[in-house]
């Protein structure tokens, strides 16, 4: 039989599902690639041949949530680029490696408000908690929002493990067999892997929020305690003085 | 309109698709306009040449890095030759680029000459002006402000010439470098309610406030004493001690107790009482890992100067 390119036409079914693979042909061939070369996500070990970058403990697992949830990713990014003019306000370039367990990424693709991918122990708690509630009162020029609510919202940690159930089902590797536990001691060390242990839960998010103290109000466990506990780790899992220069861009 | 197109199509000399729907509608075939054409094509061009010298195609686990085009940057005294990347690219632009090197040579020069002379110097001071300023934006401002007035109660004013910590150019150094924990006991449990009052009538008095003197007397032999050895960091004279970061309590500047802006004695009162039972647990952290010797130099230069030097 003759192929007519009629029969397309006049198959709406059939003319969408077609249209739907030609114009996927773009992304598709940029990004599938990547999947299967080495180098995409680099190998960053610590000294001792441990995974430098991990997971989320509960306690920031929750703040990342808070902060999907505000809509920060709309004015900012995560996502250092390998420029002079980033590198020299913002720190070294983002590497693959440091958000390979977000999901979804925060890279945002719109800078209203500065880069966060280094905010990460650039100022203190007291700073932060301030700045969420009001940035007027500590950044004048500031066109960012009041989030005073984070102070004043208990935290909800009910379904702590149910949502890193729901992340290690994607491939994070938070443990829940003793297998799994004995993996991540390997990988990541001891006192990160008790951090990763879905069992133990609550009981970490309690002693991170209460040793942490992130929104200096020892009294309560809020909103606030837990975005600025994600505030703070952004970016500090890598400890660059500890590579080479250009060490980094060998994976590239 | 429609009759001409019609016309020219039926004499043909503008081709149609050859579709025909519902009897006699058609579509004209006009060809591309040539100049867009040959872009088009010229595109298709460039992307082949495009892949030889740049990375593109992948092959496998790995691959193809394009030739030709290698990036040279230094690591240590070696040269390190990659294909074309990005990040090869910034090595590169840091190591050699224009700015990068005209911007290095000064850091330098600010790095090799002492303060006192940088202090003298009216091209190294509009430097350190210049890069002070970007860098105090960058990492000072979020606290201290954008033009270094700070925040009552939580961060120091930096324009003012009183200092916690010292305004001489070593002792702002070794603030910037180490940080600063800025602590004072709470005396909640220490104070009776009465001798707290005292205490505030004291320290209210000390800065030439209307105050009750009898309570102020009592007051100032708890500071001064062992009662509540506030003299051990405010001094006898309570004019503070820049090795703890301890306030002068003397002059009409308050960094933590809203006095100036309280209209009221009873609110005065109340703004310090609250710093006493409370205490004061702040910190400045620590720049060393974060700036470098040239950058805290620059720095210091500029803070130095706004808040008018010691």
């Amino acid at each position: 039989m003759k192929f007519k390119h009629e029969s397309i036409e006049i198959n709406a079914g059939l003319l969408i599902a077609l249209t739907l693979v030609v114009v996927s042909i773009g992304g598709l061939v940029e990004i599938v690639p990547l999947f299967f070369i080495n180098e995409t996500v680099e190998q960053v070990k610590t000294a001792d041949g441990r995974d430098a970058v991990h997971p989320y403990t509960p306690l920031e697992s929750r703040g990342r949530d808070i902060y999907v949830r505000e809509g920060c990713f709309l004015c900012h990014s995560q996502m250092i680029r390998p420029f002079r003019d980033e590198h020299l306000r913002y720190g070294h370039y983002s590497l693959a490696a440091e958000s390979q367990y977000d999901h979804p990424f925060q890279w945002g693709s719109k800078r209203t408000g500065p880069d966060l991918a280094r905010v990460g122990k650039k100022y203190s708690n007291e700073w932060h908690t301030q700045h969420l509630i009001k940035p007027k009162s500590v950044m004048p020029d500031s066109i960012m929002p009041n989030y005073p609510w984070l102070m004043e919202n208990t935290l909800d940690y009910s379904d702590i493990r149910a949502r890193m159930q729901a992340q290690k089902a994607v491939g994070v590797p938070y443990s829940e067999t003793d297998e799994e536990y004995e993996a991540n001691v390997k990988r990541f060390g001891p006192e990160v892997a008790k951090n990763l242990d879905i069992l133990y839960a609550e009981k970490n998010l309690l002693k991170q929020a209460e040793t942490g103290n992130y929104d200096g109000d020892k009294t309560r466990l809020t909103e606030m305690d837990a975005l600025v506990a994600y505030l703070q780790v952004l970016g500090t899992m890598v400890d660059f003085k500890s590579y080479q220069d250009g060490h980094f861009s060998e994976f590239r | 309109m429609s009759e001409v197109k019609k016309d020219t199509a039926q004499t043909g000399s503008v081709q149609t698709t050859g579709h025909a729907w519902d009897g006699d509608i058609q579509e004209f075939n006009n060809p591309l306009p040539r100049w867009w054409l040959w872009a088009f094509y010229a595109t298709v061009v460039f992307a082949v040449v495009y892949w030889f010298f740049y990375p593109a195609w992948p092959v496998g686990d790995s691959y193809t890095k394009g030739g030709m085009n290698s990036i040279t940057y230094k690591v240590g005294d070696k040269d390190v030759t990659t294909h074309w990347n990005t990040r090869a690219r910034l090595m590169k632009d840091l190591q050699e680029g224009e700015e990068a090197v005209k911007q290095r040579q000064y850091m330098q020069k600010v790095v090799d000459t002492s303060y006192e002379q940088i202090l003298s110097d009216s091209s190294m001071m509009q430097f350190s002006r210049s890069v002070g300023k970007i860098l105090f934006t960058d990492n000072c401002a979020a606290c201290h402000g954008m033009g270094g007035a700070g925040v009552i109660g939580l961060f120091p004013n930096l324009v003012d010439d009183d200092w916690l910590w010292g305004g001489k150019v070593e002792q702002i150094q070794t603030t910037l470098t180490q940080g600063r924990n800025g602590f004072m006991p709470a005396f909640r449990k220490t104070f009776t309610e009465q001798q707290m009052d005292d205490v505030v009538e004291y320290v209210l008095g000390l800065s030439g406030h209307e105050v009750n003197k009898e309570m102020a007397g009592r007051g100032g032999v708890l500071f001064n004493g062992e009662g509540g050895g506030c003299y051990y960091c405010h001094t006898k004279e309570a004019t503070g001690m820049h090795s703890v970061g301890a306030a002068n309590l003397t002059d009409g500047i308050w960094t933590l107790a809203d006095v100036p802006g309280q209209k009221t004695i009873d609110a005065k009162r109340e703004a310090v009482g609250k710093i006493i039972s409370n205490g004061v647990n702040r910190q400045m952290p620590a720049w060393k890992d974060r700036l470098s010797p040239a950058e805290i130099k620059v720095l210091t230069v500029y803070v130095h100067e706004l808040g008018g030097g010691q």
